[in-house]
């Protein structure tokens, strides 16, 4: 099974012997060649769309209203209810989907700022620095990694309400700061990026130690930071199993919880459907928008991530 | 997970016992997670294991309310013996053996395409399929659920079964999954195989294989540390399925309840409010977590060899 190699040109040594065994003329070589570059192609292509029609059928959806969102086909545009099914939702339940926003923002804003200061500064005073509980502390965060957020949620429920903290902000907030895979990516970062030679330097010109993170390290672990504070933003956004546990009052929800509350009375109230669906457009575009201004962070943070 | 700690020589040099200071600050910035940790995690586990280990019962003739009592094993036979947990492990079990190969080979032969070199604007494909990542569980599930739906959606009719039947369901919830996660499994694979060096390529090339063979003996082979990890967070997260077959639930009820490990806990937890019970199927979940991926890592260790 091996067919002239596909790609582009090729020192003439490498072409002799065993293309031209199987009689390959430079006529059928080219044809194949387009042949194979229209396969490879099609399959791209097929999988753009398998990609991109569900957020495509989000957009034309949410230009609907309740009529013609069922009686006109999924992708074909009807009249422009797009701005009546805006005001709707946030007019729905005196505005509440303002406090959906602010508390997705907080959330997902101030926790990933606060959550990837915690797990840089965590992960540079491990690969940099020595103190008692070191070699503990990275084998317990890499035990981190592997518990499933999903069984932690039921004794934090517990907890929280022995502390009187169920349905505050703080039973949501505080658990999605602890970031163990942050820490291990910081910790990497700083080996990587952050020099011996240079904090030597640094305090033999007599820099304090937290004078030395905060001036010289962490800017060099910038791009380090950027990634993990992106991804713990979305994975914070995306959090549904802990606000759904632990929030009953529904101006501390967050957008996913609202908006999947929102859904479940749809069946009986089909005026819910546009809201639905705009709400969730609402909450999708400023993570893609992200996605796409901040693409060479999350490329090289994905990378790093997964080396090891 | 077996992480060498590196650069050990270097911070050695570092480390003088003549340098108090440093060790303080070491533990002043990392205190605060060290916190985090122990108040978010391992307390929650070691809760939850005590937890496992008790029932609530009416007390006497019951006008006491309900006590906690020891039970022991008690709940960890309870889930361990019930049919409904039962069933969510099935479904699981078998929502991961379709998830995680079809995934995994789309991604693979995505990756693969966009390496090579017929391809041009590569970010942009690879880009195009990652966006859905930045979509959230819920608003994927909504979004996939209403695809679904009769009169809403195209695919009701269009495929020739019901994706909300009980012969759908599955592959449905496994397309959701599949649909989220399999572009940010492209771009993890497209970057390892960036780094593939060009001279390993080029030889083979000149002992004469052609783009399959060089993409199965020598391009797969050389990234599959990369993609053990992927394989051990995929089965971590598949383990957890959650968010996807919960707002299934409003759209269909084929989706029962505790269709899912995760679902049962849920369950047991806020519908029944046996707290004892949800504690042992935790633990148990937890545990089933480790150990599969102990497995992946041991497996990825076995074939490096």
């Amino acid at each position: 099974m091996s067919a002239p190699t596909t790609t582009t040109p090729r020192p003439p040594v490498v072409r002799s012997i065993p293309a031209q065994r199987r009689g390959g003329d430079g006529g059928s070589d080219k044809a194949r060649r387009w042949t194979s570059r229209g396969a490879v192609h099609g399959i791209l292509v097929l999988a753009t769309l398998y990609s991109v029609l569900p957020l495509i059928w989000l957009v034309t959806s949410s230009t609907k209203s309740v009529g013609d969102f069922s009686a006109t086909s999924a992708f074909e545009f009807a009249d422009f209810h797009l701005f009546t099914n805006l005001s709707d939702l946030f007019a729905r339940e005196d505005g509440v989907f303002w406090y959906w926003i602010r508390n997705s923002l907080l959330y997902a804003g101030l926790g990933a700022v606060l959550g990837a200061l915690i797990c840089t500064a965590c992960g540079y005073a491990i690969a940099k620095l020595d103190f008692p509980g070191r070699k503990l502390l990275l084998s317990v965060t890499l035990t981190g990694v592997l518990v499933p957020p999903t069984a932690l949620a039921l004794p934090l429920y517990l907890l929280a309400s022995h502390l009187h903290l169920v349905n505050t902000f703080w039973a949501v907030f505080l658990p999605m700061l602890t970031n163990p895979f942050g820490v291990y990516l910081a910790r990497t970062f700083a080996d990587a990026a952050v020099p011996d030679e240079v904090l030597e330097a640094a305090r033999l010109d007599g820099a304090g130690e937290l004078r030395i993170f905060f001036t010289i390290a962490l800017p060099m672990m910038m791009p380090g930071f950027v990634t993990i504070l992106l991804f713990q933003f979305v994975a914070i956004w995306n959090n549904f199993f802990l606000p759904l546990v632990m929030l009953t009052d529904p101006q501390l929800f967050p957008m996913a919880l609202g908006i999947y509350q929102w859904s479940t009375r749809a069946l009986q109230f089909p005026d819910y459907n546009p809201l639905v669906i705009t709400g969730s457009l609402l909450a999708v575009v400023p993570l893609i928008v992200a996605f796409v201004v901040l693409q060479r962070q999350w490329r090289s943070g994905i990378s790093a991530g997964s080396v090891k | 997970m077996t992480i060498a700690v590196n650069s050990q020589q270097e911070a050695g040099e570092l480390r003088r016992p003549s340098r108090p200071r440093r060790r303080f600050t070491g533990a002043a910035l990392a205190a605060p997670f060290a916190v985090l940790l122990l108040c978010t995690v391992l307390v929650p586990i070691g809760y939850a294991l005590w937890l496992s280990l008790f029932t609530d019962r009416l007390s006497g003739l019951g006008f006491d309310g309900y006590r906690q009592v020891f039970t022991g094993l008690a709940n960890y036979t309870h889930v361990l013996t019930d049919p409904a947990a039962h069933t969510a492990l099935g479904n699981i079990a078998l929502y991961a053996l379709i998830h995680i190969p079809v995934m995994f080979g789309g991604a693979l032969l995505i990756a693969l395409l966009l390496n090579s070199a017929t391809v041009r604007l590569r970010q942009i494909w690879s880009l195009a399929v990652f966006l859905p990542y930045a979509v959230p569980g819920v608003i994927a599930g909504l979004i996939w659920g209403y695809l679904y739906s009769p009169n809403i959606g195209p695919l009701n009719e269009a495929l020739p079964f019901d994706p909300l039947g009980s012969g759908g369901v599955l592959s449905s919830i496994v397309n959701m999954a599949t649909w989220q996660w399999m572009g940010y499994n492209v771009i993890i694979f497209y970057t390892a195989l960036q780094a593939v060096p060009r001279e390993v390529l080029e030889a083979a090339r000149a002992d004469g294989a052609g783009a399959i063979r060089t993409a199965l003996s020598i391009k797969i082979p050389m990234i599959r540390p990369t993609v053990f990890v992927a394989l051990m967070f995929t089965t971590i997260g598949s383990l957890q399925l959650f968010t996807e077959p919960m707002v299934l639930r409003t759209f269909t009820g084929t989706v029962t309840s505790t269709w899912t490990p995760s679902l049962y806990i849920y369950e047991a937890a806020f519908t029944n409010n046996d707290y004892g019970r949800a504690a042992a199927a935790s633990v148990l979940l937890a545990l089933a977590s480790a150990l599969l991926s102990a497995l992946v890592m041991r497996l990825s260790a076995r074939r490096s060899r």
